[in-house]
């Protein structure tokens, strides 16, 4: 991607706001690792390099429950837009080391895989574009209500080969019955091994809404300026035209796709470092305070996981339960047989 | 001794140089990373799908239309219930055309729990696969069974699902695949790709030769008198782990290794229930309408007046998913605990 040349003007409160998020969301995710080195969570996934992009869209996410407030159907890269919304480190610690304390799946679903219902954030699941599906449900439920709540979908480059992704595209666009959706994709240019320049022939993915007559914009995610930029203009447009928006935003990987893979840093370029940069440059945030931030958020971290380590894991007779909604006794779940 | 996926990935070598395989495809199968389980690393044919499952399915039965010997990978069985109308119009495609078009392709795909895979990455598959004719459908527990089976696979004209239980792809076995190096380190620097760039690597493949396991034909693991247990996959090995335990306090268990799901060796079932006139049926798929409750039925229907005990269905838990932690999954598949008790039970309960 070229180098922004936009770059809006951020408060530098804001910008520090946004510094600090984006440093929580790197620790809790460099411990996650860690558990998962030490045998304490089996497998990790998740978004250092992303944080760019996601936290200025979860500082501008409209907060709250019902249609009023934004839909957000996520993919597993979304720890930084989970942090600026208020997520906890404590919170996503336990789900990586599976806590019968772990608000989003009580010790069931892989770390960075959230269910929060007071915001509005749907079940997320490992399949990689079912989202894309299920998003326009809560946008038709939006558009028939009105007032300026959205639904944000997100997902990553290689899933968009999915035929969820069109679906996405055709069923947010229907004439005269347009939903108020902004589309997200995050290219990181690979799906595991597999580059996106050897699959995909379009020149943007953001390019495939232009024929459904939808608003696109490709943007270097790696920015937190232009991220912000973007977001806001395509939020502002969704809430007010009531219509879909794609955004493709063009990021780094920088532990590669999974504990799988080993979670090892990789060379790509790091957006925390480049936005410090620019902090320092602008002289909103001294070599001092920057490092006091990181120290402060590792020692949230270990601290955080010295107090997940003092509660328990589920017990085996959990598995019944929720199975039915109505159902405490699990009567239902046992129907046929235990 | 070569673990389950160098066996695999040995047999589909075979496969391309004797028996006509054009394209072994799907998600990150081909380089550099040769399959999440490393099961086609090197491979002439290997190539690179795009992220879509229902896309791989339809390519991999276009192929064989046009002629072509595909084996297709769905990178987990948990991927693959977006094809499931494409799996149908595959396993109807001969039926359908009153015989005019044959499809042989394979494809193949990890199941089963095992490897900490939380609700996705544990799903069991052979249910739902043996409810859709038309398909053959195999599943081995040791990689000489897997080279066997992939062999006569890639020989058959039909489609074959080739389900490979995930928690055994890195494990090794006592019999070497014919043609496989004394050493293990020596085939290791043969077949394996090396950490690092792999650009320029090309494997060097042993003399390999045909070893077939016919379709359709089950494995007596074990003889026994007192107890038959009917299993495949991974839980092979827990049943032969809780027999062994069983025999210390005299129980005798009959361990069958049906390795084919279907055509599925009902004589091999037969002929152990009349000799010890009790059994237990063991998978780990969930429990409503799953594929032991019809071999269950078929052994209440035809051998009930030999029975001296109730015939019994271990299985999974008819739950939603099976949970990360280990406590949630181990209550949620049978564990070797679970199988000696049932075997015990059925063992001794009074005729
Ligand atoms: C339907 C489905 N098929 C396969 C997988 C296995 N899988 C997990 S992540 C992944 C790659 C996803 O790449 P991309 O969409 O670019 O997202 P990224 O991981 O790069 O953020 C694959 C193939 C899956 N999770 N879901
Ligand atoms: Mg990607």
């Amino acid at each position: 991607m070229q180098k922004s040349t936009l770059r809006p003007r951020l408060e530098p409160a804001l910008q520090v706001r946004i510094h600090d998020l984006m440093v929580k969301t790197r620790c809790v995710e460099e411990r996650m690792i860690k558990m998962n080195r030490d045998g304490e969570g089996f497998f990790w996934i998740g978004a250092p390099g992303e944080e760019a992009f996601g936290v200025p869209l979860g500082l501008q996410v409209k907060k709250g429950q019902g249609p009023d407030f934004d839909y957000l159907h996520l993919h597993y890269r979304s720890s930084p837009l989970i942090m600026a919304m208020g997520g906890t480190m404590l919170d996503s610690l336990r789900q990586m080391g599976m806590r019968a304390t772990d608000r989003y799946s009580a010790g069931r679903n892989f770390t960075n895989h959230y269910a929060i219902p007071e915001w509005n954030v749907a079940p997320m699941a490992p399949t990689i574009e079912t989202q894309y599906l299920i998003a326009p449900g809560t946008a038709w439920v939006q558009r028939r209500h009105g007032g300026d709540g959205i639904t944000i979908v997100n997902g990553g480059d290689a899933g968009t080969a999915e035929g969820d992704f069109a679906s996405c595209l055709i069923w947010s666009t229907r004439p005269g019955k347009e939903i108020p959706m902004l589309i997200i994709v995050v290219n990181n240019k690979f799906g595991i091994s597999t580059s996106h320049g050897t699959q995909h022939g379009v020149r943007n993915i953001a390019d495939r809404g232009i024929p459904h007559g939808m608003q696109t914009k490709v943007i270097n995610g790696n920015d937190v300026f232009e991220s912000w930029a973007a977001i806001d203009e395509a939020m502002r447009y969704v809430r007010t035209e009531r219509r879909p928006f794609l955004l493709e935003a063009h990021v780094s990987r920088l532990n590669g796709h999974s504990s799988s893979s080993g979670a090892n840093r990789v060379d790509e370029l790091d957006c925390i470092l480049e936005f410090e940069k620019q902090l320092l440059a602008d002289k909103i945030r001294t070599e001092a305070e920057i490092k006091a931030t990181w120290e402060r958020w590792r020692d949230e971290a270990n601290a955080c996981v010295k107090q997940l380590r003092t509660e328990p894991f589920p017990e085996a007779s959990d598995i019944w339960k929720w199975t039915f909604h109505n159902d405490a006794d699990n009567t239902l779940a046992k129907a046929g047989g235990d | 001794m070569a673990n389950m996926a160098q066996a695999i990935r040995m047999a589909l070598a075979y496969g391309e140089k004797h028996l006509g395989v054009t394209d072994v495809f799907g998600e990150d199968v081909g380089p550099p990373l040769g399959g999440v389980f490393t099961a086609t690393q090197g491979l002439r044919t290997s190539w690179n799908s795009p992220l879509d499952e229902r896309g791989i399915i339809g390519m991999a039965y276009g192929i064989a239309v046009a002629g072509g010997k595909p084996v297709a990978e769905i990178q987990f069985c948990d991927y693959i219930f977006n094809t499931i109308d494409l799996l149908k119009l595959v396993g109807n495609a001969h039926w359908g055309s009153a015989g005019k078009f044959n499809l042989p392709l394979v494809v193949m795909t990890p199941v089963g729990a095992g490897i900490h895979g939380s609700i996705y990455h544990s799903h069991s598959f052979d249910s739902i696969m043996t409810h859709i004719p038309g398909w053959k459908v195999v599943m081995p527990c040791t990689p000489i069974d897997a080279y066997g089976l992939m062999i006569a696979a890639l020989k058959d004209t039909n489609p074959v699902m080739f389900m490979k239980p995930k928690a055994l792809l890195r494990t090794k076995g006592d019999e070497r695949i014919p043609g496989e190096p004394e050493d293990e380190k020596v085939l290791k620097d043969m077949i394996d790709a090396p950490l690092g760039d792999r650009s320029n690597w090309k494997p060097r493949w042993p003399e390999l030769t045909d070893y077939t396991v016919p379709i359709g034909k089950a494995k007596i693991v074990r003889e026994g008198t007192h107890v038959t247990c009917v299993t495949y996959g991974r839980h092979v090995h827990w049943a032969k782990a809780a027999a062994d335990t069983l025999a210390n306090e005299g129980i005798s268990v009959e361990l069958i290794d049906l390795r084919t799901l279907y055509p599925y060796d009902f004589d091999a079932i037969k002929t152990s229930v009349r000799k010890t006139r009790r059994v237990v049926f063991l998978n780990e798929d969930t429990a409503v309408t799953n594929f032991g409750e019809h071999l269950l039925r078929r052994t209440t229907e035809e051998l009930f007046y030999e029975l001296d005990a109730p015939p019994r269905l271990l299985s999974g838990k008819n739950v939603p998913g099976v949970g990360l932690a280990p406590v949630l999954e181990d209550a949620s598949v049978p564990q070797i605990a679970d199988i000696e008790k049932m075997l015990r039970e059925t063992a001794t309960v009074p005729a």
